[in-house]
């Protein structure tokens, strides 16, 4: 296996520095947020594209890791539209965080598409939602809603038709507990709120046909007689691992042009997330990717600590509550990337066997993680400062019961077993069996090859970046929780095609095994001290106003949560940076050129999961 | 005889029809119809074949069921079914929203009769933790017939299982002799539910009176417009 050392400072001079000499550049163009708890620079948006190639090209902010808008009506005496881009440093370092403003109406910025191909989903998340339209972006379409639907959710007054009240807990249910169910009060007996005047007579749907504008549909039939095809993949395909649909130009078998087409799980996470207080956003977290909820749960933890930390009184995680949160993170890496290759070769023809020995293990992960949290697979766990339950002194696991036999065992001693023999013979195992393997070799090596420079521009994150030679993991760029008392290696590989990134998936097992060995030592040494450092119960702590965007390296790529506080106790802006989301916008540049076969590979190898895609 | 054997036999056996007592474990008098009820539906109960679709985080509980430690293949029905048209059961695994409740309805539309439909965890049974988002369903029965519901979030395997042997249960009381427990032995195909319309918002074509009427109150008298904003009854 190949691994880099990389050099990391996670001080906050480089940043200081690179403000200081935008302003030197740029002068009255850009100035420093000054609002209490933010940070990074608002730019004006005649100069926005200037001052981003400038950042990336002179400054080496080289790395677009999020973008999204914020809207703050009522917040400010402009009522203004805010778009927010996180850039990062791939040489570690917190990102540099930039802002460009526009009015509610007509909101209107320049497209950074051009700078950093990786904003385009971005962008057009930030359209249907917000309603900011990006002049220069080259497909400005909706992404998660469809074509004709009314409106931008997103912004602070549009209600939707089931609005009760802006914040939980809604008066008409708490603390009285009357319940009354939302269809009974509207007037279709469904979810549903139609603009005033709309009538159905005359109506065309629009949906269907903005899907398939710019494929060249019906048959082009050119000089050699060769024909294009429109092809719609998804949503209902037994690869696309859940809904998940893209629409393919062929020619003949050749992928001329490829359009992801997504949105079909689209929950509303965001919107939802604002009307919920701080906590009650945790076990939504769990449902966004619903393999890692441990992870995402320690992503939202992390970004909400940021936040607190801004305040005065408060007590960061104690040492045992990180060691808990690294052993569950990690343990939910091995489980993701042997269900992560198992659906690989299920997408290559392999059908459901290879799946079905990683569910073997990940059935004995599971068992751990229903007796430590109560749930499978929505743990719901984590907390501010800590976690919800310590470890138990024994495992009962439940679902062992279809054998009529309750397990039960001591918890270390199943950790120990778990960690030290079972499952290093599980990605020795997936090792012997596909590494070779014939069939694996010829169909992914050179196949989907997403070359360094191109994973960088399009904001690859995880081990598609990583597989394309960038050593840079968000665990030693930014360090968050004990890792930096850690020792694991970076893994890396070099070519960037669909074999380098099943590759470097069992190279990580390898080294979240290596840190879970370190970690069971620690866990024995706490055994007693506490698991959280707040008041026993008291969850929901009070979040000072300002910004925070907090980021963890989960099994896909980097998760981000950017939040926004107005010192209430719910979340002014919640947003989700998620990996499965972005990564996808280098899919059609992977896939441009390969059979039609290999697309479905290409996505396995990408490894997206439709809850966090779609949010 | 094995216990299995005589359970069968005595629930084929006619309760007017007495068997004398040393041959009720091999021997049961029955109705024409009884008895081929009961291969009829020992056959169709026994290879339920589902399709492989999965929405979201359900989904993969489901394949969690269908693998090794919990193994759906001892009621004879591992056989996923990429196809609708090879499918008997559809088992909506996750969130409904606005935009993919086009395609299930257009897929159980295609699916052969007699098709069954499972609704697993809250989301798809009615909107789940995600109920009041705005794109999404307040449940799969709004638009399709559901026969079984599975609560949970997600449901264990355990308690999919259990919801699969209570379709078994429905399967084993329909009667071809009653056209109103199997109609898909009627006259003519069966009827199709409407493809609802992403309009503003999602259209049920069902509704389209609906629409008229409001449409006419909201001329005649004002006030009564329902359509603009039903949460300003909800706050009343």
């Amino acid at each position: 296996m190949m691994t880099e050392q990389v050099q990391v400072s996670t001080s906050t001079a480089p940043l200081d520095e690179a403000v200081r000499r935008l302003e030197a550049h740029f002068g009255n163009a850009i100035r420093r947020d000054d609002r209490e708890g933010y940070t990074g620079v608002v730019v004006e948006p005649s100069h926005l594209v200037e001052v981003a190639k400038f950042v990336r090209d002179s400054l080496g902010f080289t790395y677009l890791a999020s973008a999204t808008a914020v809207d703050y009506l009522g917040k400010s005496e402009s009522d203004h539209l805010e778009m927010v881009y996180h850039v990062c440093d791939l040489r570690g370092g917190p990102p540099l965080t930039l802002k460009a403003q526009t009015p509610r109406d007509q909101a209107t910025l320049p497209s950074l598409v051009s700078v950093w191909p990786g904003a385009d989903f971005q962008e057009r998340e930030a359209w249907d939602l917000m309603g900011i339209r990006f002049e220069g972006h080259p497909n400005l379409k909706r992404i998660l809603m469809w074509e004709g639907f009314h409106g931008h959710p997103l912004r602070k007054d549009w209600k939707e038709a089931y609005y009760e009240q802006e914040h939980k807990p809604f008066d008409s249910r708490w603390p009285e507990g009357h319940v009354r169910r939302a269809e009974e009060l509207n007037p279709f007996g469904k979810n549903v709120r139609y603009p005033a005047g709309f009538s159905l007579d005359g109506y065309e749907e629009q949906a269907e046909r903005a899907i398939y504008e710019g494929a060249p549909l019906g048959v082009q039939v050119s000089d050699l007689a060769t024909e294009q095809v429109v092809v719609s993949l998804g949503p209902q395909h037994p690869s696309t691992h859940g809904v998940f649909r893209m629409v393919v130009t062929l020619d003949g078998e050749t992928i001329v042009r490829l359009e992801p087409v997504m949105g079909y799980l689209h929950r509303n996470h965001e919107k939802i997330g604002e009307r919920n207080t701080f906590l009650h956003n945790m076990p939504f977290t769990d449902r966004l990717d619903y393999f890692c909820s441990m992870s995402n749960n320690l992503g939202y933890a992390v970004a909400v600590e940021k936040l607190l930390a801004l305040g005065k009184r408060w007590d960061p995680p104690t040492y045992r509550a990180e060691a808990i949160r690294v052993l569950m993170v990690e343990l939910t890496r091995i489980l993701n990337h042997l269900v992560a290759i198992g659906f690989l070769l299920n997408d290559l023809g392999a059908y459901f066997t290879p799946l079905m020995y990683s569910i073997i293990e990940r059935e004995l992960i599971l068992d751990f993680f229903e007796a430590v949290s109560g749930s499978r697979m929505m743990c719901n766990y984590m907390r501010f400062g800590g976690v919800a339950y310590d470890l138990p002194e024994r495992l009962q696991s439940t679902a062992a019961l279809i054998n009529d036999r309750v397990r039960d065992f001591d918890t270390m001693h199943y950790l120990r077993a778990l960690i030290h023999d079972r499952l290093p013979r599980a990605v020795e195992q997936t090792n012997d069996l596909l590494t070779t393997n014939e069939i694996i070799t010829n169909r992914c090596i050179g196949v989907g090859v997403l070359t360094r420079e191109d994973a960088i521009a399009y904001s690859a994150a995880g081990p598609v970046l990583r597989a394309s030679g960038v050593p840079y993991d968000v665990r030693r760029a930014e360090p968050y929780s004990i890792y930096p008392d850690l020792e694991f290696d970076v893994a890396v590989r070099y070519h960037g095609d669909v074999y380098d990134r099943y590759l470097i998936r069992l190279d990580e097992m390898v080294q979240s095994l290596r840190i879970l060995k370190q970690i069971l030592p620690i866990l024995e040494e706490t055994k007693g001290q506490p698991f959280f450092s707040g008041k026993p119960g008291q969850y929901n702590p009070r979040v000072p106003a300002g910004e925070a965007y907090g980021r963890v390296e989960n099994p896909k790529g980097e998760l981000g949560f950017y939040l926004v506080s107005d010192g209430g106790q719910n979340p002014w802006r919640y947003h989700v940076r998620s990996p499965s989301f972005i990564n996808l916008t280098a899919l059609s540049q992977m896939c441009k050129g390969h059979k039609v076969a290999d697309v479905v590979a290409i996505l396995g190898s990408i490894d997206i999961v439709l809850g966090e895609v779609d949010r | 005889m094995t216990q299995a054997n005589e359970n069968f036999l005595s629930e084929l056996r006619h309760p007017d029809v007495p068997v004398p007592e040393g041959m009720q474990s091999s021997v049961a008098v029955t109705t024409f119809g009884r008895l081929i009820d009961s291969i009829y539906n020992w056959g169709r109960r026994n290879s339920i074949w589902p399709m492989a679709f999965g929405l979201a985080c359900c989904a993969i509980e489901m394949i969690a069921t269908a693998s090794s430690r919990f193994d759906q293949a001892r009621f004879g029905m591992e056989v996923l079914r990429a196809s609708p048209r090879q499918a008997d059961l559809m088992i909506v695994s996750g969130t409904v929203t606005k935009k993919m409740v086009v395609p299930i309805v257009r897929l159980y539309n295609q699916m052969a009769e007699p098709k069954y439909v499972l609704a697993m965890g809250a989301c798809a049974i009615g909107g789940g933790p995600f109920k009041e988002g705005y794109n999404v369903v307040s449940g799969i029965d709004k638009y399709i017939p559901v026969d079984v519901y599975v609560p949970g979030c997600p449901p264990t395997p355990q308690a999919l299982l259990y919801g699969l042997i209570m379709m078994q249960k429905k399967i084993d009381s329909q009667s071809l002799s009653n056209r109103d427990s199997t109609p898909w032995y009627g006259r003519g195909p069966s009827e199709e539910v409407p493809v609802p319309i992403l309009g503003p918002d999602i259209i049920d074509p069902r509704q389209a009176h609906l629409f008229r009427r409001l449409a006419a109150e909201a001329q005649t008298g004002p006030g009564a417009d329902g359509r603009e904003d039903a949460s300003a009854q909800a706050r009343r």
